[in-house]
């Protein structure tokens, strides 16, 4: 399916959605939180659009706010669409895992975790995947200090 | 005597079984690179396989952040070593496409033969490690052989043996050697010899076949529901080579056959990556004599920026699907660099294989996935 016809078949869905303007790879859709689990399970079930390979799972710290972006692709249409969710919370960012829609994201969301404390809420085993299990803080955000590192110092 | 007796009837009240824990790693020679595994067993059969990760892990994600962009070609070889090549590849395919640089015929050619020598060698390479995990210790030395020889072609035209740097953007970053095209085409006619001998080795070996066939099936379904990708994937059915779905570089001007099986087993994951590398050397025929003269790299700006927003580059390395993915505010760094690694996706698989099988075939198991461990740490 085209970047527009999924564009329109997205809207008549009605769920709140933002999509992201301008000449993107790809169609790119701003999710609530709220709404993530909902619009993926359609997502995947619709034989429309059919998206059953999670490609990528990436979580991301924008500077202000913290968010996670999911490239998805449908391995019987051999179309692909990014979802972006973000919140202001800092303290406590949390989403729904997609685990039970696309098992591919149980590691990746343990990633994201690890790296961008971004908790996901059902997740069966969230763990610190690469870091040492006593570590302090989140490396990959922004605003995260290393003292170790000579370049930073 | 009584006493032993009474001793007996009170432990046959006490005996039962339970599950238990073993530690496998993180230096044992199967696990191809540093990696540590927590095997959930009852008995021998394995109930669940828990990777312990992170013990080579650099930030190279991180580091990318504070990097150039022509800096960040150079971390990625460090990634999936075997695969330098296309690694690197797929950053400069990335930020090529991002600006809008189209590269000349001679260097999509030179640079998709520089792949298929990379693939073949890291194929080499695990049909070695195979061979050596399911006890067949000769194969290691009749892989490195052959292996070699691409090792010396590598070395001739990139000046390194396995992290090539050769890719920069906007071209190679030197002409290729003057024999390189006579030591090619002399190491495809001595490969296509040694490839048989491969098959008659290992392939055809009943212990062998003994112990890859029916162990650890994989269908279609499952395949895709947990990412898995490349040569593993595509021994249960599932259509997923890049090189065929998005081509890139000069895999749309060449004719080759996508390997696919359909058992899904380990025998089918082995024999995808042998059909593989007679593909390999199908692609390298027939670009080698259509090397164009041309300028071995384009004109770029001294300083690469991208224009802002986000980029993703896919390529198809040894291992399967690798992707890359930058979001740019338009300056001279990424704000987010992440890779996506083909290993990392196939690891989350090893669980649901090696359900209910014995520790022996998940070594073999962890073989057929054929991860590169610093590829999953990043």
């Amino acid at each position: 399916m085209k970047k527009e016809e999924l564009q329109s078949l997205l809207e008549s869905w009605s769920l709140d959605l933002t999509f992201i303007e301008g000449e993107t790879q790809f169609l790119e859709v701003e999710v609530p939180a709220e709404k993530l689990s909902e619009l993926s399970l359609k997502l995947k079930e619709e034989s429309d659009t059919a998206f059953d390979y999670l490609f990528a799972l990436t979580g991301v710290d924008y500077g202000k706010d913290l968010g996670v972006v999911y490239h998805i692709e449908s391995t019987t249409h051999n179309h692909m669409i990014v979802l972006k969710v973000k919140t202001s919370d800092r303290e406590n960012p949390n989403f729904d895992s997609v685990n039970d829609i696309w098992p591919a994201a149980y590691f990746n969301e343990s990633e994201a975790y690890d790296f961008f404390g971004i908790k996901f809420n059902n997740h069966p085993h969230l763990t610190r995947i690469f870091m040492d299990e006593d570590w302090k803080g989140w490396p990959m955000r922004k605003d995260y200090t290393d003292e170790f590192n000579m370049l930073t110092r | 005597m009584e006493n032993q007796m009474e001793n007996q009837e009170f432990l046959a009240d006490k005996i039962r079984t339970q599950e238990y824990q073993l530690n496998m790693g993180p230096q044992h020679p199967a696990t191809h690179g540093v990696m540590r595994m927590i095997l959930q067993l009852d008995g021998e059969e394995i109930k669940n396989v828990e990777p312990v990760l992170g013990y080579i892990h650099r930030s190279i994600e991180k580091m990318c952040e504070k990097s150039s962009y022509k800096q960040i070609i150079h971390l990625t070889d460090r990634l999936d070593y075997l695969s330098s090549h296309m690694n690197n590849e797929a950053v400069t395919l990335l930020v090529e496409n991002a600006l809008g640089i189209e590269v000349n015929d001679r260097i999509k050619i030179i640079r998709t033969i520089i792949a298929e020598l990379t693939r073949m060698a890291s194929h080499q390479l695990w049909w070695g490690v195979m061979g050596m995990d399911t006890g067949a210790l000769t194969t290691f030395m009749y892989a490195f052989r052959d292996r070699e020889l691409i090792n010396e072609i590598m070395e001739e035209t990139c000046g390194a043996r396995l992290t090539m740097n050769y890719n920069i953007i906007g071209g190679l970053r030197y002409d290729i050697h003057d024999n390189f095209v006579k030591r090619v085409k002399e190491f495809i006619v001595h490969f296509k010899e040694k490839l048989p001998e491969y098959d008659n080795l290992l392939s055809n070996n009943v212990i062998f076949r003994k112990r890859t066939e029916g162990v650890g099936i994989m269908t279609k379904e499952q395949v895709i529901a947990y990412g898995m990708n490349g040569p593993t994937a595509r021994a249960s059915g599932f259509e997923c080579d890049i090189r065929k779905k998005l081509p890139y570089s000069a895999y749309g001007m060449v004719d080759f056959e996508e390997v696919l099986r359909t058992e899904g087993d380990a025998f089918a994951r082995y024999k995808v990556r042998i059909d593989e590398m007679w593909q390999s050397m199908n692609i390298i025929e027939q670009l080698i004599d259509k090397i164009p003269e041309d300028d071995f790299r384009m004109k770029t700006k001294p300083i690469i920026k991208l224009p802002k927003g986000d980029f993703l580059q896919r390529v198809e390395t040894a291992r399967g699907d690798f992707g890359v993915y930058a979001m740019s505010d338009g300056g001279k760094n990424p704000t987010r660099f992440k890779f996506r690694s083909p290993s990392f996706a196939n690891l989350h698989g090893l669980n649901k294989m090696s359900e209910n099988t014995k520790i022996g075939d998940l070594v073999v198991n962890f073989s057929t996935i054929d991860v590169v461990v610093p590829d999953i740490d990043r």
